[in-house]
């Protein structure tokens, strides 16, 4: 295994996302957008064989589809039906690991998809919904994909609409623990966290190359808790880079994070 | 029996102030030909029950819609559907906004005939606190407390399918059929349309039958409209209109939904289809790569 010195941001965030995805075992991986779906197809081909993966509309794979143009040749490697009315009984089931991209992440790990500022009755900007954040965040582990960290983001206060329950002991359901919710790794274009810290603070885990603390605690908009020592994000391997071309060959990573930057900062 | 009736006779069974349920999911086999006949209609204050696209964009703006029941609205390469953006950006509609697994469970619900489903989807989050017509339950059997997601009862549900025969027996041949067969349990009056009425012994394939997803006994009208899903797809036999619904999102920018009715909509069904270029172009749509 070869550490590669030539990668992109976007790659690297790849193989962050993918790191995530590593003890899932077998679960059904869902990666939205490019780079978490390129991470979660990267775990399967390499380190965790075992998870379980879409086509994103109605059949399970055995091996993770390329993104984009296939070709009139390629065959898809079905294994299964699975419709979305399936994924229900799979995501109730929590034997499933989302990766999303929320538009707001609070303190707590709250998110929000669904509506900004204003009122609830008459927002100032509609967004998606709620989707199935609510389901996700009760059900499963989830992790959270952002390209652009900052403080618009990582919000001070509590998010506008919370579509997906956190580490709120405000908002804890009687009979439950603040355990039980499972959000395992926040990636994002300055560094890797968890909500490790303490009482389920975010806490930061890793920073890519050439990123500073400061940075990344100027552009977060509540405390974060920061350990001694902050090891350097894993760069991708030679091998993985080519897994990940091979994932992608129409390089739509190149168009994830704003002006698609080298991995390490020059 | 035979089920089969105009698209005009399928509203007319319609009335102001129903719940009406949508099948399809996002941009993908709406039974837009039927939602294009409420917009030519004097339909007002209707409660929709969608997994959300055009469909529901199309309605909040021509004035049809009270209120929207839903976990999103998208046109999926389109993350946000500008029309329903804007209607509730103005608070011009009124929203009971839920997670996509409670809506399925709402429509069990109804077609089960149960008042509620419980559930721990949405406890925690802002679901249950701009619904406080959701109630949150002890439960007999452990200490924990659940939500009690209510019964979507629909007046009446609106799916398009690939085939049918007059009897209601219908195919969904495409990958998936969504939570389209709830929505049709979920419904006192169940309309269909479909790309083609065909007769009861094309059912006599194993492989067809298998993609039959409720009873015939479900289905109440069957409105045959070939390419009634446009400009949403109908896989396999076409893709979605992505200049289409590129056209459609740039005229809630200039224009209005006005402008964009005016060049599409038209008094007829089959004249709409020859403004966006006739049903062969329709057919040629390509399918979308995920």
């Amino acid at each position: 295994m070869t550490a590669a010195t030539d990668y992109t941001l976007a790659e690297l965030c790849i193989v962050a996302a993918a790191e995530a995805f590593r003890d899932d075992g077998e679960k059904l991986a869902t990666g939205i957008g490019v780079i978490p779906r390129l991470g979660a197809s990267l775990a399967m081909k390499t380190f965790n064989p075992d998870l379980m993966m879409t086509d994103s509309e109605a059949f399970m794979l055995s091996e993770p589809n390329p993104l984009g143009n296939r070709g009139d040749d390629f065959v898809q490697a079905n294994e299964s039906w699975m419709g979305f009315s399936r994924i229900f009984d799979n995501v109730w089931s929590g034997k499933r690991h989302a990766m999303l991209g929320p538009t707001q992440i609070d303190r707590f790990g709250q998110t929000n998809t669904s509506a900004l500022g204003g009122t609830y009755a008459q927002p100032k900007v509609m967004m998606l919904g709620a989707r199935g954040f609510p389901g996700n965040s009760i059900c499963h582990r989830n992790s959270f994909f952002v390209p652009a960290h900052n403080n618009r983001v990582f919000i001070d206060g509590e998010c506008d609409f919370v579509s997906s329950i956190g580490y709120n002991p405000a908002r804890l359901p009687k009979g439950r623990a603040l355990s039980d919710v499972d959000i395992h790794r926040v990636i994002t274009n300055l560094c890797v966290m968890d909500f490790g810290g303490p009482d389920h603070q975010l806490r930061l885990l890793s920073l890519h190359p050439g990123v500073s603390v400061e940075e990344v605690l100027e552009n977060t908009g509540f405390a974060i808790a920061v350990p001694d020592e902050v090891p350097t994000t894993a760069a991708p391997t030679e091998e993985q880079l080519a897994i990940i071309k091979a994932l992608d060959p129409h390089n739509q990573r190149a168009y994830q994070i704003k002006d698609n930057p080298p991995g390490v900062r020059s | 029996m035979d089920k089969r009736i105009s698209a005009a006779a399928a509203v007319a069974q319609i009335s102001d102030g129903m719940t009406v349920g949508i099948g399809g999911w996002g941009p993908r086999r709406k039974p837009m030909a039927l939602v294009r006949e409420i917009l030519r209609s004097d339909l007002k204050d209707l409660t929709i029950v969608a997994y959300g696209g055009a469909d529901v964009g199309m309605l909040c703006a021509s004035g049809k819609v009270k209120k929207v029941i839903f976990a999103f609205v998208s046109l999926d390469f389109i993350p946000l559907e500008p029309y329903f953006r804007q209607a509730r950006q103005s608070g011009a509609i009124e929203v009971m906004e839920v997670d996509e697994g409670m809506m399925l469970l709402g429509l069990r619900a109804a077609a089960w005939g149960l008042p509620f489903i419980p559930t721990e989807v949405g406890l925690g989050t802002d679901i249950l606190t701009h619904n406080p017509d959701i109630k949150v339950i002890d439960s007999p059997y452990d200490d924990k407390e659940w939500v009690a997601m209510p019964a979507l009862n629909l007046d009446v549900a609106l799916i398009h399918a690939d085939r049918a025969d007059a009897r209601g027996v219908c195919q969904i041949e495409g990958p998936d059929h969504y939570l389209d067969d709830w929505m049709a349990r979920a419904a006192k009056n169940t309309i269909v349309s479909c790309e083609e009425v065909v007769d009861t012994a094309y059912f006599q394939d194993p492989a067809r039958a298998r993609q039959v997803f409720w009873e015939r006994s479900i289905t109440d009208a069957v409105v045959e409209i070939p390419g009634g899903a446009h400009p949403t797809s109908c896989n396999p036999q076409y893709g979605f209109d992505v200049p289409h619904f590129k056209a459609y999102n740039g005229s809630a920018k200039e224009g209005g939904f006005a402008a964009y009715a005016e060049q599409f909509l038209a008094a007829t069904e089959a004249e709409y289809q020859e403004r966006v270029g006739g049903l062969d172009a329709i057919r040629a749509l390509p399918l979308p790569v995920y």
